[in-house]
């Protein structure tokens, strides 16, 4: 795996399998890749570079609406709360009055969907016979919508990692979500240029019993992605999201992982961070707090205007307040670390700034918080005023009454949750392994049949082009080229950098050692290429023209290595008596 | 419960599979097929789709279809039956709010899924409306009626006197406002007969819909109900009004007289525009703006008069280049009364027409003509073309809409079949149906990719 960022002890730690399975440690990944098409998914759009350039601007809010099944997804009903305006941002090349929502769908893009079967065929999935699409509602604004149009290729599939077998629970093929270009309070800006472009979602189970066993796997499905030739490559083609839960815990999706190489601290973190939570549970039980210990609410506008502390520094006005609410029994209980550089107060201040907007640092004061000595008079006030004691918690907050009034109710509704363990979040990824609260961790009630577009009959000869189309499986190939003596890292880069496609037609029909040929292909031609030799013309042709004649000695690879680079017109020291210039500066 | 309830929307090898295996809807089964196997509820199947796969709900809420044909072996768990339906509270009743009476009569204001069609259906009642828009209840005390549920293109002239005899009899009943939902496609035609069937209302008419329906998140029918709503309750605007978005961002709401108003876009959610004319007002979620002051004022006192009178003997011809006289005969032979043209221009068609024109009016057809163009008004003297055609008894009809003049054609061929009166009727405005002058702001369809435009567009939310 790409893992230059984790050392050996690291991966070691990260892959110690007695610590992981005393935790309960499971892993399951969602990885997302957008497929190599000129269009978008459900219009004629085409895919283009992003670019932060707009030519008008749309406002929406979303309401939630009823499932399929007559439910309200929680996501939704939480999003609500937070009454963001939505803005939206156009480009006249790359959206259409589609991806705006104020025009139907047009067809599945099928290009789009002979690609993700190619996906499906090498995944063993049970493909499906007839498509359906699917509504999943995305109220954060993601998708103008409020849902991102999204189907069912396949389930029950598997693929071998490492010689082990990981079951892939489906692959969906669906639109890509919005670009987020801010949040602040309550307004959300998004850039609709990746907006619909097709994205395949790989769900794997949750067989993965270490962080490091999780980015391996990530990793194989990576190199599947590159050898299958139907996925898009570079920055923000691809993401993944990880799903992490231990026992006596929940399962928690990590969103928005950027690269691999973050995911097993992710992974390692958010599991510590469950296992405080659990602590945090038990050390309330047997202090007897109860669900209805966080009922009351103080109005302390007044005090709070005389205090300089910075989460109530606001710009006070008609229509702001500041109230307190009382924790019982919880002294203490804020200041509990649950993640690198964070207490259980970040995770109460994160629901705060989602869902009530006030994104000011601080967003709140509370009475654990060593910074907030100064306001002891204020906590004493409200103590004595809800007839508490110094056994309780207290917590602060300030903004727009409106705003302050969500806050207060999310504050209860996270201490409550508090009591109960875990409580269903998707969350972020921070640098350095943490994480914070995104939104409630949506359901299948959010899911709702595509009422715009009728299903799609899939027909054998559907399936028989998607087979054709399949090379060999990744882990069949990948074990020939581990006999072949190439190493796991190799064999990596072979698939992310698309070199093994010469390497396969090279392999075959010359008398080089293929440890040598991936070594010219992987080290030596970006050498040289850095060096100012031009590379373009290194293909099959070449290579087997210069090294495929079966009868010639045995290439040692600095034999292998000047030979190519004369080919391209360049010389190197080692071969002393051709080398007439610029020997010194080129090493292998 | 009946076969068809178990085996709902079932047919052919579809229905034979379930049947033979025993399995009826919404169980819980796990299906193998010569692909795998796969588990979930079968739902439901679109009476529309074709009749050999079975659909199943996985437990992830993904809905996949399977070939009835490849199935080898089905195993049940049990039922789990779904009952999609918008939760219900009941409607608030504050003495001191305004009374607003809404009638349903179809669209996607207030819309859930069906099954049988794989579509979305109209579904409201208060409760329902309350459920869903809460923000209602801070404007009015609403009480609901169905009157119909049809999609707006199968409204015609029998729900168009039900619904302005209804109109009338709640505006006598006292209620302050009325507000009709309305599927967006014919609420035009809607709004222009009401406007001569419900005349001098003494309180405003609004008619809403929604271009998004309202099962989905961004959907602009609760924006478009609190609008119409707020202006049912509140406006001093006592006339026929559509009530539909301003721009297409959830910005504002525009209220357009009811005989210059059309839809001018398929999908868009600022369809509707006033056309040769400005718009009545603008309403956004706490107050109604007028633009005008010409409108007629909300007067608790004044009585409605009620003319719901319908001859459906109209027809409207959207003329082409070389089209043949045969239509006309057509017509003629066919009993249609009344015809109105679409002319090209200011007011034209062919030659060849002429003839069957002329046998037409001779045979007591009343011939009106508009413009295609939309804006502007018909002006039949420029040409020859147009002095031969009024020669012929042609009566150009001003700027009143090719829609609108066929609906009040309709209207006026049930009063009388008197050529003088029927023209009378006709050229007599009885709700701006026919302006006097078209001001210089009354056209503006801004072309987009112009600099000035981009500029203007990029300082403005669409």
């Amino acid at each position: 795996m790409d893992d230059q960022n984790l050392g050996p002890d690291s991966q070691r730690r990260y892959d110690d399998r007695e610590f992981y399975q005393a935790l309960g440690l499971k892993c399951g990944l969602e990885m997302h890749r957008q497929l190599d098409t000129t269009h978008k998914l459900f219009c004629r759009c085409p895919v283009q570079p992003y670019t932060s350039e707009y030519h008008a601007e749309i406002l929406r809010h979303m309401r939630p609406t009823l499932s399929e099944l007559g439910v309200y997804d929680p996501t939704a009903l939480m999003e609500f709360k937070t009454k963001k305006d939505v803005v939206y941002r156009l480009h006249r090349d790359t959206v259409c009055t589609y991806e705006m929502d104020d025009a139907p769908p047009f067809g599945l893009n099928r290009g789009a969907l002979e690609r993700a079967m190619v996906i499906g065929v090498m995944l063993n999935l049970n493909l499906v016979d007839e498509l359906h699409i699917a509504r999943k509602q995305y109220l954060d604004g993601s998708i103008p919508t409020g849902f991102q149009r999204t189907t069912i290729l396949g389930v029950g599939g598997h693929m071998m990692v490492d010689g082990r077998r990981i079951d892939i629970r489906q692959l969906g093929l669906e639109e890509d979500s919005c670009r987020e270009v801010s949040d602040r309070g309550h307004r959300r800006t998004y850039m609709t240029d990746r907006l619909s472009i097709p994205l395949i979602e790989i769900v794997t189970e949750a067989q993965m019993y270490t962080p490091m066993e999780a980015a391996r796997v990530g990793s194989a499905i990576r190199r599947l992605c590159h050898l299958s030739g139907v996925c898009r490559t570079g920055l923000g083609r691809a993401r993944q999201d990880v799903n992490v839960s231990i026992a006596g815990g929940t399962r928690i999706e990590i969103k928005g992982v950027g690269s691999l190489r973050e995911l097993p601290a992710l992974v390692h973190y958010e599991a510590l961070r469950q296992k405080a939570l659990l602590e945090m549970r038990d050390t309330a039980r047997s202090r007897g707090i109860q669900a209805d210990g966080f009922e009351g609410a103080v109005d302390v506008t007044a005090m709070a205007r005389r205090h300089r502390h910075p989460a109530l520094n606001i710009a006070w006005g008609t229509g702001t307040s500041a109230q307190a609410i009382v924790l019982r029994g919880c002294a203490g209980m804020l200041a509990t670390p649950t993640g690198p550089g964070r207490t259980f107060g970040d995770e109460v201040s994160d629901r705060i700034r989602i869902i009530a907007c006030i994104d000011r640092v601080p967003n709140m004061a509370w009475s654990d918080d060593p910074a907030s000595f100064e306001l002891t008079e204020l906590f004493g006030a409200v103590r004595q005023q809800a007839g508490a004691s110094p056994a309780d918690a207290v917590v602060v907050v300030a903004g727009p009454a409106a705003d302050v009034a969500t806050a207060i109710s999310e504050v209860r509704i996270r201490m409550q949750e508090m009591l109960e363990g875990v409580p269903r979040e998707t969350r972020r990824s921070l640098r350095g392994g943490g994480t914070r609260f995104e939104r409630v961790l949506p359901g299948p009630d959010r899911m709702y049949p595509d009422t715009d577009l009728p299903p799609i009959v899939l027909t054998e000869r559907d399936f028989e082009r998607a087979r054709a189309a399949s090379p060999e499986p990744l882990w069949d190939k990948e074990t020939r080229y581990a006999v072949m003596g190439l190493s796991p890292v190799q064999i990596e880069r072979l698939f992310t950098t698309d070199a093994w496609t010469i390497f396969e037609a090279v392999a075959a029909r010359s008398a080089l050692r293929p440890t040598i040929l991936a070594y010219l292909l992987l080290d030596w031609v970006p050498a040289l290429g850095r060096r100012g030799v031009p590379t373009v013309e290194v293909d099959a042709d070449l290579l087997v023209r210069l090294f495929g004649d079966a009868g010639a000695v045995q290439w040692t690879q600095k034999d292998a290595a000047a030979a190519l680079a004369q080919a391209l017109g360049h010389a190197v020291h080692w071969v002393g008596k051709n080398a007439s210039n610029g020997t010194a500066e080129v090493g292998a | 419960m009946s076969n068809d309830d178990l085996f709902k929307g079932y047919r052919g090898p579809g229905r034979e599979l379930l049947e033979r295996m025993g399995v009826a809807v919404w169980s819980d089964v796990e299906v193998t097929t010569d692909k795998g196997s796969f588990r979930g509820l079968i739902l439901p199947r679109s009476e529309t789709a074709d009749d050999h796969h079975l659909v199943l709900k996985l437990d992830t809420g993904y809905n996949v279809g399977l070939d009835a044909r490849v199935v080898t072996a089905m195993k049940s768990f049990g039922r789990h039956e779904a009952h999609y339906k918008i939760p219900e509270k009941d409607f608030p009743y504050d003495p001191a709010k305004p009374n607003v009476k809404l009638f349903g009569t179809g669209g996607t204001i207030a819309s859930r899924l069906d099954y049988r069609t794989g579509a979305v259906i109209p579904a409201f009642s208060p409760g329902e409306l309350y459920g869903s828009v809460p923000e209602l209840a801070d404007i009015c005390n609403l009480k609901t009626e169905k009157l119909y549920a049809v999609f707006s293109e199968n409204m015609g002239p029998e729900q168009y006197i039900g619904l302005a005899k209804a109109v009338a009899r709640e505006i006598e009943n006292g209620v302050d406002g009325i507000l009709i939902g309305h599927g967006t496609d014919t609420m035009s035609h809607t709004a222009a007969i009401l406007s001569f069937m419900v005349q001098d209302p003494p309180v405003p008419i609004v008619m809403v819909g929604s271009q998004r329906s309202s099962d989905r998140p961004s959907s602009d029918a609760a924006l478009n109900l609190i609008h119409g709503t707020l202006t049912a309750a509140t406006s001093d605007i006592a006339e026929v009004m559509v009530c539909m978005f301003g721009p297409t961002s959830d910005e504002y709401g525009l209220l357009h007289r009811g005989t210059r108003v059309r839809k001018m876009h398929s999908s868009y959610r600022s369809t509707f525009r006033t056309i040769s004319d400005i718009p009545l007002a603008l309403v956004d979620r706490k107050v109604v703006q007028p633009l005008r002051s010409d409108y007629r004022r909300r007067c608790p006192d004044r009585k409605v008069k009620l003319d719901a009178v319908y001859d459906d003997r109209a027809t409207i011809l959207y003329y082409y280049p070389g089209m043949k006289p045969d239509l006309v005969d057509g017509l003629i032979d066919k009993g249609y009364r009344g015809i109105v043209i679409a002319g090209t221009g200011l007011g034209h068609v062919n030659k060849p027409l002429y003839p069957a024109l002329e046998r037409a009016i001779a045979a007591g057809v009343h011939v009106f003509m508009t413009v295609q163009t939309l804006w502007g008004y018909t002006q039949m003297y420029v040409y020859d073309t147009g002095r031969d055609l009024m020669e012929l008894g042609v009566v150009p009809a001003g700027n009143m809409l090719p829609e609108v003049a066929f609906m009040k054609l309709g209207w006026a061929l049930a009063h009388s079949d008197d050529r003088d009166e029927v023209r009378r009727i006709m050229l007599t405005p009885v709700a701006g149906d026919i302006t006097e002058r078209e001001p210089p702001d009354a056209y503006l369809v801004l072309q987009g990719g112009l600099p000035e435009v981009d500029r203007f567009v990029k300082g403005h939310r669409m």
